[in-house]
């Protein structure tokens, strides 16, 4: 597998920053090389964050943002298509929360004035995540998505860097379990 | 603490182990420490380090290490207990990063000067003023006369080996120096990449904990005196005595980095060459900065360009004779550093390094220095290409740069450094 570059989109305490780390954990348990960290700043809640992961089979020398992903994961849908698209390949691909379909979310993007990616995957990860943790922390869900439309890490893999994780929480790893799961059953995947 | 250990035995037992872990510089280095089974540890929490100082911590509360955790009120104090602890033979650790580093900087030498083998992680950070968290290596190259080895590392697995080989090197009988290893703020301490921690059991096999009475220490059966007055009838003597103590731990640095290859599979030198063997012009550089310049290397020699590069891994003591040998076939050397040294013959302070061992063994050849980075400014590979390429002139005209060139800075346009 060549090398692939993901940015995570979200909010400040949504956990798109464990997102991408947990995504590294997983492929770095594949026996694969990752690179996982957060655009670094003064983190606050609500505020506009970015995570990066990359992973490689071979060693990671590229100490840099990505400015042109492969994917972007948005785990908050009032991000506003400019900032999630800025720079996606478009041979890329976008998993977006949110309750539109693929392509009414491909009309939402045209409606901005951009192209969509050539493929587009939606999950309702708000309500996921609601139901299974009693909080939007869509993070878990988005990874779920993730792995159903990329198929980058396998998801036992992500089940067990989860797992990992949360050891010292253990009450916490069933319920995102079960998001994860829900969320990876429940997307659509439409590609150009 | 035998309970404790022994329920930590239980736990584990339900864990799935693994060899390889994704894990964040800072946690490689509470790893690191964790498995070393440093006895005391003094640590002042400083963004970007405080997980360092979360773990030890977390470590100690859930019995997975039996150390004294001293909370002190400020970075002074930090390093002054981990000296004062390591003068009763205590196993010591402290980590700091910036001003923390600044705020503790006259105990840097007490360290060095009572011939403490204290080990501290640095999570390098650029200096206030203007207040900035972010990443470069202020702080580190202004410790560079303190007389600590500084060990940088360039990923988070090397933080982990760093600090492993640090206890060896530092309490190695012919050594008796502290030692600081680095990893880049933020860049190293938050980021995940893969790390294959030795274990404890492997560790202290590595790094054993020597028999009481190996070095001189606090004794109340064996009464000694640390830190009395050196009068000028001495003084001069025992800072000989320092030098020469830096000096003979080039034998021990290199002993530890090879036998760490022989057994773990990774080799620790002094330099790492990259792709040096045909190059024509090299970059030095040090740190997770080096894997920019790595990736630099690599997208050149795509476009046929014969570029090198050279990792100084060890800051102190300098490693002169490799890196000559390493750079004495090229036909033009550049250094990329994040750190200034205000008015200096250069700015940048590992070039005058570089120059001094080149020009020392003879070796003209064109040369330019580069700084970039500072404040964490993000360093992109294309702007290290255009670096080698700025060199690549040099290499063409048979000219030294007179000055340091300053990338990315907004609105200035890095030959006008050259200027007078």
């Amino acid at each position: 597998m060549p090398r692939v570059e993901i940015r995570f989109h979200g909010r400040g305490g949504q956990g798109a920053v464990t997102a991408a780390e947990v995504l590294a954990e997983a492929a770095i348990d594949e026996g694969k090389y990752a690179m996982a960290f957060p655009e670094y700043g003064a983190e606050r809640r609500g505020a506009p964050v970015l995570a990066f992961t990359r992973i490689d089979e071979k060693p990671i020398y590229e100490r840099e943002p990505i400015l042109e992903p492969d994917i972007v994961v948005v785990l908050d849908s009032s991000l506003e298509p400019h900032i999630y698209m800025k720079g996606l390949k478009p041979s890329g691909l976008a998993v977006v929360n949110t309750v539109k379909t693929p392509e009414q979310l491909a009309e939402y993007i045209r409606n901005h004035g951009l192209n969509p990616p050539r493929c587009i995957a939606t999950v309702n990860a708000t309500e996921i995540a609601t139901k299974h943790l009693g909080a939007p922390i869509v993070n878990t869900s988005m990874l779920g998505a993730l792995v159903r439309a990329s198929g980058v890490v396998k998801l036992d893999s992500i089940m067990e860097a989860v797992k990992d994780r949360f050891s010292d929480r253990p009450h916490i790893i069933e319920p995102n379990l079960r998001a994860i799961k829900e969320a990876y059953e429940s997307t659509e995947v439409a590609c150009l | 603490m035998a309970s404790a250990v022994a329920v930590r035995g239980k736990e584990e037992a339900g864990r799935r182990e693994r060899r390889r872990i994704g894990a964040k510089g800072n946690f490689a280095a509470a790893m690191a420490v964790r498995d070393v089974d440093v006895d005391v540890a003094a640590i002042y929490p400083i963004t970007p380090q405080v997980q360092i100082a979360e773990k030890i911590t977390e470590y100690v509360a859930n019995g997975e290490l039996d150390a004294e955790v001293v909370p002190v009120e400020g970075e002074h104090s930090a390093m002054s207990v981990v000296v004062a602890a390591a003068a009763t033979g205590a196993r010591v650790f402290t980590a700091t990063s910036s001003q923390g580093l600044e705020y503790m900087h006259e105990m840097l030498y007490i360290a060095s000067g009572l011939r403490q083998p204290v080990v501290m992680a640095l999570a390098t950070r650029a200096l206030s003023a203007p207040i900035n968290i972010w990443n470069d290596y202020s702080d580190a190259f202004g410790m560079r006369d303190t007389g600590w080895i500084m060990i940088f590392s360039e990923n988070v697995q090397e933080v982990y080996d760093n600090i492993i080989q640090a206890y060896r090197i530092a309490e190695h009988p012919d050594v008796l120096l502290p030692v600081v290893v680095t990893l880049d703020g933020y860049i190293l301490s938050h980021t995940v990449e893969p790390l294959e921690p030795l274990g404890r059991e492997e560790a202290l096999r590595f790094a054993p904990k020597h028999p009481r009475g190996y070095r001189p220490v606090l004794d109340p059966d064996k009464p000694m005196t640390f830190g009395p007055v050196g009068v000028p009838a001495w003084y001069h003597e025992i800072k000989y005595q320092q030098v020469r103590a830096m000096r003979e731990s080039r034998r021990v640095i290199e002993e530890t980095g090879k036998l760490f290859g022989k057994l773990y599979g990774r080799s620790y030198g002094f330099i790492e060459e990259y792709r040096m063997d045909d190059a024509e012009v090299a970059m030095v550089s040090l740190g997770a900065t080096a894997s920019l310049v790595k990736a630099a290397v690599d997208r050149l020699r795509r476009e046929g360009v014969k570029a090198g590069m050279v990792k100084i891994r060890v800051l102190r003591p300098f490693p002169v004779d490799e890196l000559v040998k390493a750079l004495e076939n090229v036909e033009a050397v550049g250094t990329l550093n994040r750190a200034i040294s205000y008015g200096g013959a250069f700015e940048d302070p590992l070039f005058m390094e570089v120059a001094a061992s080149l020009a020392s063994r003879g070796i003209l050849k064109p040369m330019a220095s580069f700084i970039h980075g500072m404040g964490g400014r993000d360093i992109f590979v294309r702007e290290v290409m255009e670096m080698y390429k700025k060199l690549m002139e040099h290499a063409k005209a048979g000219r030294s740069a007179r000055r340091t060139y300053f990338w990315g800075v907004k609105g200035h346009n890095p030959d006008d450094d050259q200027k007078d």
